[in-house]
């Protein structure tokens, strides 16, 4: 018996797909989200709009938070660690989450190296704008990319870029040196050869970053994404368990536009949103890591 | 043709799997889907999403009317829905199978593995590799079931009339034996 194979990681991966994993900060939304048909939930102390709105430093959450949480629903429990920083890894580990976000929407704990995430036996999931940067963390170990989107904006624009923008240089795999695309990407050509044969990553690629409604679900699943990372989106709305329970739905038939119209239908107002161009660029949590 | 029910988790993997043994598939999103196929795969992901989903769609009744003449092959969570309970309110039983389950009985993602089972198919004895991730545990099994898959000697997959659930995937390492047995000489 193994315990630790990256297969096992991209396991639970693979469970999760078709699904909705919704920020929460408190047990009573845990419920929530767990009620609406969440597939899991991601533990942290404060949602990416309130950190923005706070600045400081953003760290790992309380790890007594996180485990009233985990004691409380029985659907995976994620929870964000800086970029870079092991120990934060470790500790979540050892509170036996189930995945680990390693997150640009925390404050960068190292600028210039991503945890190395083989060694660990917890998954992670990890932010990418672009197909380079999505298979450098696969090469590290990540089990599961999600696109970084812009978090806690309310505004879809930045995670359909860079859903479209993996998609597109996956494509141009079919007529590229690959060679060359390893050297750019700074990833083995195996890695690289295994993209172009299969035309997709490998691992899951789901969606992140801005997802406010049903439709915002709707379009990211149409792009390719296999789940969506709902953050503010739900618990910055008017109507939080209404509106899972509506992206829960959509997600699972985002094919079938009345359905997601049913789903949308009572809904009340979605966050507010903001625009890119209202984020001066060293505000951007997706410029954070490379 | 072979539905898989397509609501949440990983119905894709399946489709593959019936690809590989040259069986038609579909993936089964609405009731009226079950007019069109002749065995169904409830897959694994999140049991109390898809308690949720099915709940919401009048699919319980459907099923278990699909069931009475066709072939359903759970595996993980949809072992569960198809146990007679798993002990939980939030999730669906389907009572398909005459088993008791306990869900995440192994403990969290840290204590998921992959391992070779037995699967007893008649006479023929073979080795399975498998994942077990956030996996359930078979805790008691009916006077009518019958055990075809063991991991040592735990209970892993039990099989009564034309249906069949295991706690674990052998999707996701390829192996296609379960889904023959199944739906092939079943």
């Amino acid at each position: 018996m193994t315990k630790d194979t990256f297969k096992v990681k991209v396991g639970l991966a693979e469970m999760l797909k078709g699904g909705v994993i919704m920020d929460v900060t408190n047990v009573e939304q845990a419920k929530i989200a767990e009620d609406a048909g969440a597939v899991s939930v991601m533990a942290l102390e404060r949602i990416p709009s309130d950190i923005r709105k706070d600045g400081g430093v953003a760290r790992m959450s309380n790890p007594h938070m996180i485990k009233e949480i985990q004691d409380n629903v029985s659907i995976p429990v994620m929870a964000k660690c800086r970029i870079g920083h092991f120990a934060e890894a470790q500790i979540l580990e050892a509170l036996e989450v189930d995945f680990i976000d390693e997150s640009e929407v925390l404050t960068m704990a190292d600028e210039h190296f991503h945890v190395d995430k083989h060694p660990f036996k917890v998954p992670f999931v990890c932010g990418a704008r672009n197909l380079g940067e999505a298979l450098r963390r696969v090469h590290e170990g990540a089990a599961l990319i999600r696109t970084k989107g812009e978090a806690g904006s309310g505004n879809i624009v930045e995670a359909v870029r860079h859903m479209k923008m993996i998609t597109s240089q996956i494509n141009e795999l079919k007529s590229a040196d690959l060679s060359k695309k390893a050297e750019e990407y700074r990833v083995p050509l195996e890695l690289i050869e295994q993209v172009a044969k299969n035309q997709k990553l490998p691992v899951p690629n789901f969606a992140a970053g801005g997802i406010a409604t049903p439709a915002d679900a709707s379009l990211m699943m149409q792009l390719g994404a296999e789940t969506v990372f709902v953050g503010s989106g739900i618990f910055k709305s008017q109507d939080p368990s209404e509106r899972a329970h509506a992206i829960v739905k959509s997600v699972a038939h985002y094919h079938n536009a009345k359905d997601v119209l049913v789903a949308s239908y009572d809904l009340k107002d979605a966050m507010k949103g903001i625009l890119m161009s209202d984020i001066p660029e060293e505000e951007k949590f997706s410029n954070r890591g490379d | 043709m072979i539905g898989v029910l397509a609501l949440q988790g990983n119905f894709q993997s399946h489709l593959n799997i019936l690809e590989k043994i040259n069986l038609e598939s579909l993936q089964v999103k609405s009731v009226k889907d079950l007019d069109r196929i002749s065995g169904l795969i409830i897959p694994g992901g999140e049991s109390t999403t898809m308690s949720k989903l099915l709940d919401n769609s009048n699919f319980v009744s459907e099923i278990k009317e699909f069931a009475k003449n066709n072939p359903i092959l759970g595996s993980c969570a949809g072992a569960i829905i198809m146990s007679r309970n798993s002990f939980d309110e939030r999730v669906l039983n389907l009572g398909l199978l005459d088993i008791e389950i306990d869900r995440n009985a192994y403990g969290r993602q840290v204590f998921s593995f992959s391992d070779k089972i037995q699967v007893i198919d008649g006479k023929n004895k073979s080795l399975c590799e498998v994942l077990f991730i956030r996996a359930p545990k078979i805790i008691s099994v009916g006077n009518d079931c019958s055990v075809f898959a063991l991991r040592n000697d735990e209970i892993i997959g039990v099989r009564q009339g034309k249906h069949f659930a295991i706690t674990c995937h052998p999707e996701l390492m390829h192996e296609t034996k379960i889904h023959e047995m199944c739906f092939k000489s079943n």
